[in-house]
């Protein structure tokens, strides 16, 4: 569909004449009522949860396997085999890096196919569009959740304690779902014009995990410099591991940096704020212009 | 009800169309390569100028054949699409079902998919519980409601889906054609049901392409072609209008395939000399009781055909027009005309019509027989007319003559696309022009019995004992 080709006029309710009822405006990314949207967005995330967690006789241990996997892999590799391992409780250190960066792919992953996933729905009946992307993004959030909880264990079970600072990780959870979110709306949208956003963004995925400190610290790339930018700037610039060295200062241990140390200034903060603001505003703005027609490009 | 309160439903000069691209530009690759190109636009008029308003508790139907616009209504009432200009205007709730089941999940139990369904058609999670011993008493499942949805059978999961949709009280209902599933008791108990909601004060917007669930239940009705209203008002009158519509362009893609067939026979047969006119039709009460006198000449030779054809400005030929016979006269052209003598591809029922057919003969022919049958859609027989049996024989027709032979009949066919096919042929049985689907033409009706024909009848209901002449009830025709 072209962009440019022909404008399309959007509709038009002559005037609010009272004899007449409240005028049909087409599907808009809201909709009229955001009960609905939250019951719509709530219900098709915890059916899906549902159904990957009672789709099998494993069930929930399945959804956990492919992090702990991953894990296990990395945990072998650097820890006994290139004793890369510095840092206090690199265990914890490394699931939590990999349950993040989990979160953030399967949410934005899922989000890509989304609306094309829901067609069904998507063709069928009016309701606000949001909850398709928002929906998916909600489902990896359940798994964040039950996967944090095995980072606590694993914390423990490595001799971490309860700190108050756990006491951020829910406002640290919050902003990452806001960044999924907004790539998740992006992503959607465009996949419905563009075909080839999923393999672009499955490799876009695999850059940002090798450029998240998940594995490393942040304090690896210190001195080292990437077109004349520093490393670690380069880095923190996404708010993804912004927000990852936040959580792993704040509950795996304080001696990890936090975001702002690992900035080395207080208001280059401002940096992954604003591209974590921009990405929710930029993609809402995109989603709420497509969403009126995506049931008529899919 | 009829106070001042605005019409649930109006449609305020709506337009609605689609842009296709010709070649999908699908790729961020292409986009980039090509920054500046204009893909080229099919824009398709969905719909073209739509004005209509529902009345308060009132059962309206949309028609139209595929493609005629009336689901991209439907969604743009509903809300699917938004529409390019115009406005419309909904006054009431309303719950739309254009699939039943929107959301069903065949991996959970019904009990989930009640709760997902009913979201989705707008209750929140809490109604959904509320009601959903109301749902499964509904759809009678009670003992199937931890059955995973998978293991239901069709007609259970209508059933199911059903329930929940009636559980939505709306307003105004938007129906597309749901009906069409289920066995013929579950589509009584939904029409039961939507007399029941529209008896409730509510009002039923129902899109179909099958007439008869619009004449039997429709207050008005609207008939859609390409995107444009072709008729409004009594749903009899917009069914007749509709069936017309839908033969007389089944009429025109059978000439223009007629066409394109004998073009491609003119092509490959150029050269040859007449073979394959086999002549006998076992079925055909003109049919001859011995062989066939073998083709010397085929009527479809270009020469002549050219020559004859271009009086037949009026005829429709059929889709698998085809002719046989010896060739000693040929049928020029044929006809139906009303009882004011002006041609028509429209036969109405119960009115009286004459068959015409010009013959031109090419040899001497002794009492030749003239005939024609028509053949319904399910290709019987309905109608046959001859001069077999007609006395006193009609004697020699002369090299060169030309007749017209007339058979008037009162139309008491079933509303149908008839075949007709016309013949000339020996006495004794053999083709001398035999014309297959020469003629296409269409009976319409308001009565519909359901009957092969539409025999005129009277009916009679009378109290008491048997008494031969006292006073009918009722009597129809």
């Amino acid at each position: 569909m072209s962009v440019q080709a022909v404008d399309r006029p959007r509709s038009t309710p002559q005037s609010d004449r009272p004899s007449l009822g409240r005028p049909i405006k087409g599907p808009s990314a809201l909709g009229s009522s955001p009960r609905r949207l939250w019951h719509l967005t709530w219900t098709m995330a915890r059916t899906e949860f549902k159904l990957a967690f009672f789709g099998s006789a494993l069930g929930y241990l399945w959804q956990l396997m492919r992090p702990l996997m991953l894990f296990g892999v990395m945990y072998v590799l650097f820890v006994y085999i290139l004793k890369e391992a510095t840092g206090l409780y690199y265990g914890a250190y490394l699931l939590m890096g990999v349950v993040m960066f989990t979160f953030l792919s399967e949410a934005s992953g899922g989000a890509v196919t989304s609306l094309l996933d829901r067609e069904n729905l998507v063709r069928k009946i009016e309701f606000p569009r949001l909850a398709v992307p928002l929906a998916t993004v909600l489902k990896a959030l359940f798994s964040l959740g039950l996967n944090l909880i095995v980072v606590i264990i694993f914390l423990f079970a490595e001799g971490g304690r309860v700190q108050w600072t756990w006491l951020e990780l829910p406002v640290l959870v919050l902003l990452l779902v806001g960044f999924a979110a907004g790539l998740g709306m992006i992503l959607s949208v465009a996949y419905v014009r563009y075909r080839d956003v999923r393999p672009i963004w499955e490799v876009v995925l695999q850059m940002m995990f090798y450029g998240s400190p998940i594995f490393y610290l942040i304090s690896k790339v210190e001195g080292h410099k990437l077109l004349g930018i520093k490393a670690s700037y380069l880095l923190m610039a996404n708010p993804f591991v912004a927000i990852l060295e936040q959580a792993k200062h704040a509950v795996v241990s304080p001696t990890y940096p936090s975001a702002i140390n690992a900035l080395g200034g207080g208001l280059l903060i401002l940096i992954p704020a604003g591209i974590w603001l921009a990405v929710i505003v930029i993609g809402f703005f995109v989603f709420d212009h497509e969403a009126p027609y995506v049931a008529e490009q899919l | 009800m009829r106070d001042d309160s605005p019409p649930p439903v109006v449609v305020d000069r709506v337009h609605k169309r689609f842009e296709l691209p010709r070649e999908k530009v699908h790729t961020l690759k292409e986009r980039v390569l090509h920054p500046l190109r204009r893909s080229a636009v099919d824009v398709l008029h969905a719909l073209n100028d739509i004005s209509f308003a529902m009345e308060q508790g009132e059962f309206f139907g949309i028609v139209g054949r595929n493609g005629s616009g009336k689901s991209t209504l439907l969604k743009c009432l509903a809300g699917i699409y938004a529409v390019d200009t115009g406005a419309i205007y909904i006054n009431g709730r309303m719950s739309t079902f254009i699939e039943l089941g929107v959301g069903f999940n065949p991996d959970l139990p019904a009990r989930d998919n009640v709760l997902l369904n009913a979201t989705m058609l707008g209750l929140s999670p809490r109604e959904g519980r509320k009601r959903f011993d109301s749902v499964i008493d509904f759809a009678e499942l009670g003992e199937f409601v931890d059955l995973k949805l998978k293991n239901y059978s069709t007609g259970m999961m209508v059933r199911l889906a059903f329930s929940v949709m009636i559980q939505v009280d709306a307003e105004i209902l938007l129906i597309d054609e749901v009906l069409a599933v289920g066995d013929a008791a579950f589509q009584q108990k939904c029409f039961d049901e939507f007399e029941r909601i529209r008896s409730s004060g509510s009002s039923v917007l129902f899109v179909t392409h099958d007439m008869s669930a619009i004449k039997r239940f429709c207050d008005r009705a609207m008939l859609l072609e390409r995107g444009h209203m072709v008729a409004l008002g009594d749903p009899e009158e917009v069914g007749n209008r509709y069936l017309e519509l839908n033969f007389s362009e089944q009429a025109r893609a059978a000439e223009r395939e007629a066409a394109e067939a004998a073009e491609r026979f003119d092509e490959e047969h150029s050269g040859e000399n007449g073979a394959g006119a086999s002549g006998v039709s076992p079925l055909d009460p003109l049919a001859p009781a011995a062989g066939p006198a073998a083709g010397a000449e085929t009527p479809t030779d270009p020469a002549t055909e050219s020559g004859l054809d271009p009086s037949e400005g009026h005829r429709t030929p059929a889709t698998d027009a085809s002719r046989e016979g010896d060739g000693a006269a040929q049928i020029i052209d044929a006809w139906f005309e009303d009882d004011r003598r002006e041609r028509t591809d429209t036969l109405y029922s119960g009115r009286s019509y004459t068959f015409v057919g010009r013959v031109r003969f090419r040899d001497d022919v002794e009492n030749p027989l003239f005939g024609i049958t028509m053949q319904n859609g399910r290709r019987d027989n309905v109608f046959a007319a001859s001069n077999v049996w007609m006395q006193p024989r009609l004697g020699v027709f002369g090299a060169g003559e030309e007749v017209a032979f007339r058979i008037q009949f009162d139309n008491a066919l079933a509303p149908d696309r008839y075949r007709v096919n016309t013949a000339v042929a020996h006495q004794g049985g053999a083709w001398i022009d035999h014309r297959l689907g020469m003629l296409s033409v269409v009976v319409t009706g308001t009565n519909v019995s359901g009957g092969l024909v539409e025999l005129p009848y009277q009916i009679t209901v009378e109290h008491g004992q048997p008494a031969p002449t006292s006073e009918p009830v009722e009597s129809a025709r």
